[in-house]
């Protein structure tokens, strides 16, 4: 039996990095989606709107692991065979989507009303409406909500191991089943997630306070 | 691709004992909580600086970092200092913790939001400091934090599905012996998807209900005042 030493901190170090990544196309490709579902949300098409309102319900109202389940069963029941990361990425970029849809929905619908009677009266079309008045203001008025949700995203990467894919938990969990020193493992890989948590709560906290805006919910 | 249902819905048993588990701890984990967050909240009102920043650390420990983590802790760190517990044991009380954490902040930014000219006026009506904290903080704080309350409670519930991988037989881990018995881990997947949204819904209507009728008095008792200063 192996005890736990500097090769399995540095192998959970490692690990660590693979969250972030992880977090990251999470974050990037379900933020695109979620933007197409906010303005889709907003649509003056009552079928989009009423679309996008059902998939945010949707998508809010199962666990995480059941979107990470479907996507990946529902592909390999497709005949699509996707490797462990893309399956991972993909499933909690549809999480990500849900979360950020609803978020920017609200950041835009709080620009007052009155900005877009204004810029229809300066005869802008509805893209030059959102490109040019609504989605700078919304873009300020969302930052702090954005910042605190990334900490959710962050912690529910750690999820992804059921897939197989060794991320930061899965490699506290590989090392627990070799050395067996659960408090040790564990509470390094607490730390690690609190010293990436941490500053970002705290940054979402700051960006609220600064620009002084209440959070949607 | 072909769907079968049949060899899934043979295992209805299974299905239904996983129901009752994921309610039972949801709702256990929700009134622990919500009971261990307003003695934290409590604590942090009432009593000294070092108390307050003690509730504080425990807040930002618990919401930064995964449940799943906090969760082998206990799983599995605990019965090495000697506290032995099963594995839907070790699933409540990390679903309490973590749910207590959330509350605190929650309850607390309400709290916050009372003026304190409310506490001057509760003490100048003779009330003691226990009945201020109640009747005056406390209830007026719970009704205004309530719906970030109820949203805290479905994420909960949803949370507990991650309890299966430390094999409690909740509803994801009901879904797993099932398919490992069928193979069919899509369609099994789709029928327990489909349960867990049912439950979140009728979990929001629920919530919904009870804080109206929870908290109508209050409000009651602000229509009447209106109403007085009226006429």
């Amino acid at each position: 039996m192996t005890t736990f030493g500097l090769p399995e901190a540095l192998f959970i170090l490692r690990a660590a990095g693979w969250t972030l990544v992880l977090t990251s196309v999470a974050f990037i490709l379900g933020g695109l989606i979620g933007g197409v579902f906010a303005i889709m949300r907003l649509s003056q098409v009552a079928a989009l709107r009423r679309f996008a309102a059902g998939y945010i319900l949707v998508i809010q109202s199962i666990p995480v692991l059941m979107v990470l389940f479907m996507s990946y069963y529902g592909l390999s029941a497709m005949g699509v065979e996707l490797p462990p990361f893309l399956a991972a990425a993909a499933s909690l970029s549809i999480y990500v989507s849900a979360y950020l849809a609803e978020i920017w929905r609200g950041s835009i619908q709080s620009v007052p009303f009155q900005q877009w009677e204004a810029s229809a009266s300066l005869a802008l079309t509805r893209g030059q409406q959102y490109r040019y008045i609504i989605l700078p203001q919304a873009i300020r008025i969302s930052l702090p909500p954005t910042v605190g949700f990334l900490v959710q995203l962050v912690k529910n990467t750690s999820i992804v191991s059921v897939v197989g894919f060794v991320e930061l938990s899965r490699a506290g969990q590989l090392v627990n089943n070799a050395t067996f020193q659960p408090f040790q493992i564990f509470t390094l890989v607490a730390l690690i997630y609190f010293a990436i948590c941490f500053p970002l709560s705290r940054l979402s906290r700051h960006l609220e306070q600064v620009m002084n805006a209440s959070r949607p919910h | 691709m072909s769907l079968q249902f049949e060899s899934v819905l043979a295992e209805t048993d299974i299905i239904l004992d996983g129901i009752m588990l994921t309610i039972g701890l949801s709702a256990s984990a929700i009134v622990l909580g919500l009971i261990f967050a307003v003695l934290l909240v409590a604590l942090r009102t009432l009593a000294g600086r070092w108390a307050g920043i003690a509730v504080d650390c425990y807040v930002e420990l618990m919401r930064n970092t995964p449940f799943l983590v906090q969760l082998f802790m206990i799983f599995f760190g605990l019965p090495l200092v000697g506290i032995r517990m099963s594995g839907t044991q070790a699933a409540l009380l990390a679903m309490t913790l973590n749910l207590a954490a959330y509350a605190t902040e929650i309850i607390r930014a309400g709290v916050d939001s009372i003026h304190k000219s409310q506490l001057e006026a509760g003490l100048s009506l003779a009330l003691s400091k226990r009945q201020v904290f109640q009747y005056v903080v406390l209830q007026p704080a719970f009704a205004r934090v309530w719906p970030a309350l109820s949203s805290q409670f479905v994420l909960m519930m949803l949370a507990s599905s991650i309890c299966s991988f430390i094999s409690v037989q909740e509803l994801s881990g009901a879904a797993a012996i099932i398919e490992q018995r069928t193979f069919r881990s899509f369609e099994t997947y789709i029928i327990v998807t489909v349960i867990y949204l049912l439950l979140a819904l009728s979990l929001k209507v629920f919530l919904l209900w009870l804080g109206q009728r929870l908290f109508a008095p209050v409000s009651g008792l602000a229509r009447v005042d209106v109403k007085a200063e009226a006429a």
